[in-house]
Protein backbone atom coordinates (compact mmCIF):
# COMPACT_ATOMS: atom_id res chain seq x y z
CA UNK A 1 0.00 0.00 0.00
CA UNK A 2 1.63 3.20 -0.92
CA UNK A 3 0.42 6.91 -0.40
CA UNK A 4 1.89 8.84 -2.70
CA UNK A 5 5.73 7.87 -2.61
CA UNK A 6 5.20 6.75 0.71
CA UNK A 7 5.51 3.57 1.38
CA UNK A 8 2.38 3.17 4.33
CA UNK A 9 4.64 1.32 7.34
CA UNK A 10 7.07 2.84 9.75
CA UNK A 11 9.98 0.60 10.15
CA UNK A 12 11.83 1.82 13.46
CA UNK A 13 14.33 0.26 14.93
CA UNK A 14 13.20 -1.25 18.17
CA UNK A 15 15.64 0.69 20.86
CA UNK A 16 14.15 3.99 19.71
CA UNK A 17 10.22 2.91 20.54
CA UNK A 18 12.08 1.65 24.02
CA UNK A 19 13.47 5.54 24.33
CA UNK A 20 9.60 7.10 23.31
CA UNK A 21 8.03 4.82 25.64
CA UNK A 22 10.01 5.29 28.50
CA UNK A 23 9.85 9.14 27.85
CA UNK A 24 5.62 9.00 28.17
CA UNK A 25 6.09 6.43 31.01
CA UNK A 26 8.05 9.03 32.72
CA UNK A 27 5.74 12.36 32.05
CA UNK A 28 2.49 9.85 32.72
CA UNK A 29 -0.02 11.05 33.64
CA UNK A 30 0.73 14.34 31.30
CA UNK A 31 1.16 13.56 27.77
CA UNK A 32 4.35 13.25 26.08
CA UNK A 33 5.61 14.44 22.87
CA UNK A 34 8.63 14.25 20.81
CA UNK A 35 10.21 13.63 17.02
CA UNK A 36 12.22 10.85 15.59
CA UNK A 37 14.61 12.70 13.04
CA UNK A 38 16.16 10.74 10.19
CA UNK A 39 17.76 11.90 6.54
CA UNK A 40 15.77 13.73 4.07
CA UNK A 41 13.66 11.64 2.02
CA UNK A 42 14.91 8.50 3.70
CA UNK A 43 11.62 7.46 5.32
CA UNK A 44 14.32 6.35 8.47
CA UNK A 45 13.60 7.21 11.85
CA UNK A 46 17.56 7.40 13.27
CA UNK A 47 17.38 10.32 16.35
CA UNK A 48 15.24 10.26 18.96
CA UNK A 49 15.05 13.81 20.52
CA UNK A 50 11.89 13.99 23.21
CA UNK A 51 10.26 17.74 23.50
CA UNK A 52 8.73 19.71 26.33
CA UNK A 53 5.06 19.32 26.47
CA UNK A 54 4.39 23.18 26.95
CA UNK A 55 0.89 22.44 28.05
CA UNK A 56 1.82 20.07 31.22
CA UNK A 57 -1.49 18.74 30.50
CA UNK A 58 -3.19 14.83 30.69
CA UNK A 59 -5.38 15.80 27.66
CA UNK A 60 -3.11 17.98 25.73
CA UNK A 61 0.48 18.81 24.08
CA UNK A 62 2.04 21.24 22.17
CA UNK A 63 5.73 21.47 21.26
CA UNK A 64 7.63 24.78 23.13
CA UNK A 65 7.59 27.22 20.08
CA UNK A 66 11.14 28.60 20.89
CA UNK A 67 12.94 24.72 21.44
CA UNK A 68 11.03 23.79 17.99
CA UNK A 69 12.66 26.35 15.99
CA UNK A 70 15.64 24.74 17.58
CA UNK A 71 15.27 21.71 17.21
CA UNK A 72 14.09 22.14 13.50
CA UNK A 73 16.91 24.09 12.41
CA UNK A 74 19.15 21.18 13.87
CA UNK A 75 17.62 18.93 11.28
CA UNK A 76 17.45 21.40 8.63
CA UNK A 77 21.69 21.81 8.98
CA UNK A 78 22.19 18.20 9.58
CA UNK A 79 19.51 17.39 5.71
CA UNK A 80 17.13 15.79 8.47
CA UNK A 81 13.32 15.65 8.42
CA UNK A 82 11.02 14.72 11.13
CA UNK A 83 10.58 10.95 9.93
CA UNK A 84 8.39 10.71 13.15
CA UNK A 85 6.07 12.57 15.38
CA UNK A 86 4.96 11.12 18.61
CA UNK A 87 2.85 12.02 21.40
CA UNK A 88 1.06 10.05 23.95
CA UNK A 89 -2.65 9.71 25.03
CA UNK A 90 -1.95 8.88 28.75
CA UNK A 91 -6.42 7.77 29.74
CA UNK A 92 -7.89 6.86 25.89
CA UNK A 93 -6.54 4.55 23.06
CA UNK A 94 -3.69 5.53 21.18
CA UNK A 95 -5.72 6.61 17.93
CA UNK A 96 -5.62 10.51 16.38
CA UNK A 97 -8.21 12.72 18.09
CA UNK A 98 -9.47 15.66 15.43
CA UNK A 99 -7.31 17.69 18.06
CA UNK A 100 -4.11 15.99 16.50
CA UNK A 101 -6.01 15.95 12.71
CA UNK A 102 -6.55 19.63 12.68
CA UNK A 103 -2.51 19.89 13.81
CA UNK A 104 -0.84 17.60 11.62
CA UNK A 105 1.37 19.81 9.67
CA UNK A 106 4.39 17.64 8.53
CA UNK A 107 2.99 15.81 5.54
CA UNK A 108 6.28 13.64 5.06
CA UNK A 109 5.84 12.00 9.33
CA UNK A 110 4.45 9.30 10.58
CA UNK A 111 2.47 10.39 13.60
CA UNK A 112 3.41 7.54 16.34
CA UNK A 113 0.62 7.22 19.74
CA UNK A 114 1.44 5.70 22.63
CA UNK A 115 -1.11 4.88 25.04
CA UNK A 116 -0.17 4.65 28.61
CA UNK A 117 -3.77 4.15 30.04
CA UNK A 118 -1.97 0.09 30.98
CA UNK A 119 0.68 0.66 33.29
CA UNK A 120 2.02 -2.81 32.01
CA UNK A 121 1.67 -2.81 28.44
CA UNK A 122 2.55 0.25 26.00
CA UNK A 123 -0.14 0.59 22.70
CA UNK A 124 1.88 1.65 19.78
CA UNK A 125 -0.01 2.52 16.91
CA UNK A 126 1.51 4.58 13.71
CA UNK A 127 -0.58 6.69 11.40
CA UNK A 128 -0.65 9.29 8.37
CA UNK A 129 -2.52 12.09 8.48
CA UNK A 130 -2.94 13.91 5.25
CA UNK A 131 -5.50 16.26 4.33
CA UNK A 132 -7.43 15.37 7.20
CA UNK A 133 -7.22 12.02 6.22
CA UNK A 134 -5.93 9.57 8.71
CA UNK A 135 -4.42 6.14 7.34
CA UNK A 136 -3.51 3.66 10.13
CA UNK A 137 -0.11 1.57 9.19
CA UNK A 138 1.68 -1.11 10.41
CA UNK A 139 4.89 -0.90 12.74
CA UNK A 140 7.62 -2.57 11.74
CA UNK A 141 10.39 -2.92 14.31
CA UNK A 142 14.20 -3.63 13.24
CA UNK A 143 16.83 -4.97 15.53
CA UNK A 144 17.42 -6.17 19.26
CA UNK A 145 16.67 -4.45 22.51
CA UNK A 146 19.01 -3.96 25.33
CA UNK A 147 16.74 -4.91 27.66
CA UNK A 148 15.80 -7.98 25.75
CA UNK A 149 19.63 -8.92 25.34
CA UNK A 150 20.06 -8.20 29.01
CA UNK A 151 17.11 -10.28 29.48
CA UNK A 152 18.49 -13.08 27.34
CA UNK A 153 21.19 -13.26 29.52
CA UNK A 154 20.15 -13.41 32.48
CA UNK A 155 17.23 -16.01 31.77
CA UNK A 156 17.79 -17.36 28.34
CA UNK A 157 14.59 -15.44 27.17
CA UNK A 158 14.69 -12.48 24.68
CA UNK A 159 11.20 -11.44 24.86
CA UNK A 160 10.73 -11.59 28.53
CA UNK A 161 10.50 -8.36 28.51
CA UNK A 162 8.41 -7.14 25.56
CA UNK A 163 5.54 -5.21 27.06
CA UNK A 164 4.41 -3.28 23.58
CA UNK A 165 1.18 -3.87 21.81
CA UNK A 166 1.15 -2.73 18.18
CA UNK A 167 -2.42 -2.03 16.58
CA UNK A 168 -1.90 -3.02 13.01
CA UNK A 169 -5.16 -3.44 11.75
CA UNK A 170 -5.06 -0.67 8.42
CA UNK A 171 -8.16 1.76 8.61
CA UNK A 172 -8.64 4.67 7.05
CA UNK A 173 -11.12 7.23 8.58
CA UNK A 174 -12.24 10.35 6.49
CA UNK A 175 -13.14 13.19 8.79
CA UNK A 176 -13.17 15.91 6.62
CA UNK A 177 -16.83 16.44 6.80
CA UNK A 178 -16.59 17.50 10.37
CA UNK A 179 -14.22 20.06 10.36
CA UNK B 1 14.03 45.65 1.44
CA UNK B 2 14.54 41.93 1.30
CA UNK B 3 13.42 39.73 4.32
CA UNK B 4 14.45 35.94 3.83
CA UNK B 5 11.66 33.60 4.40
CA UNK B 6 11.67 29.76 5.16
CA UNK B 7 8.83 28.11 3.90
CA UNK B 8 7.69 24.74 5.69
CA UNK B 9 7.22 21.84 3.59
CA UNK B 10 3.33 21.68 3.77
CA UNK B 11 3.73 25.35 2.25
CA UNK B 12 5.82 25.09 -0.72
CA UNK B 13 3.14 23.69 -2.86
CA UNK B 14 2.38 27.82 -3.16
CA UNK B 15 5.75 28.79 -3.72
CA UNK B 16 6.87 26.09 -6.31
CA UNK B 17 8.78 23.91 -4.11
CA UNK B 18 10.81 26.40 -2.72
CA UNK B 19 11.83 25.88 0.86
CA UNK B 20 13.23 29.84 0.93
CA UNK B 21 11.80 32.62 -0.75
CA UNK B 22 12.68 37.14 -0.63
CA UNK B 23 9.76 39.12 0.42
CA UNK B 24 9.75 42.89 1.78
CA UNK B 25 7.42 44.93 4.36
CA UNK B 26 8.44 46.90 7.73
CA UNK B 27 6.11 44.68 9.81
CA UNK B 28 4.91 40.70 9.65
CA UNK B 29 1.11 42.08 8.15
CA UNK B 30 3.23 43.83 5.27
CA UNK B 31 5.16 41.13 4.34
CA UNK B 32 2.65 38.30 4.23
CA UNK B 33 0.66 40.67 2.13
CA UNK B 34 4.05 41.07 0.12
CA UNK B 35 4.04 37.06 -0.65
CA UNK B 36 0.43 36.58 -1.40
CA UNK B 37 1.20 39.18 -3.99
CA UNK B 38 3.80 36.68 -5.38
CA UNK B 39 2.45 33.44 -4.37
CA UNK B 40 -1.21 33.66 -4.18
CA UNK B 41 -2.89 31.66 -1.37
CA UNK B 42 0.09 31.70 0.89
CA UNK B 43 -1.38 34.63 3.11
CA UNK B 44 -4.63 32.65 3.23
CA UNK B 45 -3.14 29.52 4.99
CA UNK B 46 -1.22 31.36 7.96
CA UNK B 47 -3.91 34.38 8.91
CA UNK B 48 -7.74 33.48 9.95
CA UNK B 49 -10.63 35.02 8.11
CA UNK B 50 -11.17 37.17 11.16
CA UNK B 51 -7.24 38.58 10.34
CA UNK B 52 -5.56 36.82 13.21
CA UNK B 53 -2.57 34.40 13.69
CA UNK B 54 -3.35 31.15 12.59
CA UNK B 55 -3.06 28.69 15.75
CA UNK B 56 -1.95 26.05 13.10
CA UNK B 57 1.36 27.75 12.42
CA UNK B 58 4.29 29.44 13.86
CA UNK B 59 6.47 32.37 12.49
CA UNK B 60 9.50 33.69 14.00
CA UNK B 61 11.49 36.78 13.15
CA UNK B 62 14.99 35.38 13.61
CA UNK B 63 14.90 33.35 17.22
CA UNK B 64 11.69 34.97 18.20
CA UNK B 65 8.28 33.27 18.05
CA UNK B 66 6.06 36.64 16.56
CA UNK B 67 3.48 36.07 19.76
CA UNK B 68 5.95 37.96 21.84
CA UNK B 69 6.79 40.39 19.26
CA UNK B 70 3.53 41.78 18.70
CA UNK B 71 1.57 39.28 16.32
CA UNK B 72 0.70 40.54 13.12
CA UNK B 73 2.69 43.84 14.12
CA UNK B 74 5.96 42.15 14.91
CA UNK B 75 8.32 44.62 13.27
CA UNK B 76 11.15 43.42 10.70
CA UNK B 77 14.26 44.79 8.68
CA UNK B 78 16.47 44.01 6.28
CA UNK B 79 18.33 41.39 6.37
CA UNK B 80 15.79 39.51 8.82
CA UNK B 81 14.79 35.74 8.63
CA UNK B 82 11.38 35.02 9.37
CA UNK B 83 10.31 31.19 9.56
CA UNK B 84 7.53 29.86 9.39
CA UNK B 85 7.11 25.81 11.02
CA UNK B 86 3.50 24.07 11.23
CA UNK B 87 2.53 24.43 15.42
CA UNK B 88 2.73 20.51 16.75
CA UNK B 89 0.04 19.94 18.93
CA UNK B 90 -2.73 18.07 19.53
CA UNK B 91 -4.02 15.16 22.48
CA UNK B 92 -6.37 13.29 23.80
CA UNK B 93 -8.92 16.04 24.56
CA UNK B 94 -11.35 17.38 21.55
CA UNK B 95 -10.63 20.36 20.00
CA UNK B 96 -13.10 22.68 20.40
CA UNK B 97 -13.29 21.72 24.38
CA UNK B 98 -9.56 22.56 24.29
CA UNK B 99 -9.49 25.85 22.96
CA UNK B 100 -12.67 26.32 25.59
CA UNK B 101 -9.86 25.56 28.19
CA UNK B 102 -6.98 26.96 27.07
CA UNK B 103 -8.75 30.39 26.21
CA UNK B 104 -7.78 30.78 22.27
Amino acid sequence: MRIGRLVAVLTIHREIIEAIVAHARRDHPDEACGVVAGPVGSDAPARHIPMENAERSTTFYRFDSTEQLRVWREMDDLDEEPVVIYHSHTATEPYPSRTDISYAGEPNAHYLLVSTRDPQTAEIRSFRILDGQVSEEPVQLVGESMDAMRSYEENGDPHAVQSFMFGQSPAAVDYECQR
Amino acid sequence: MAIDVRIPTILRSYTGGAKAVTGAGDNLSELLANLDGTYPGLRGRLITPEGGLHRFVNIYVNDEDVRFLGSLDAKISDGDTVTILPAVAGGAFGLAAAAAVLGR
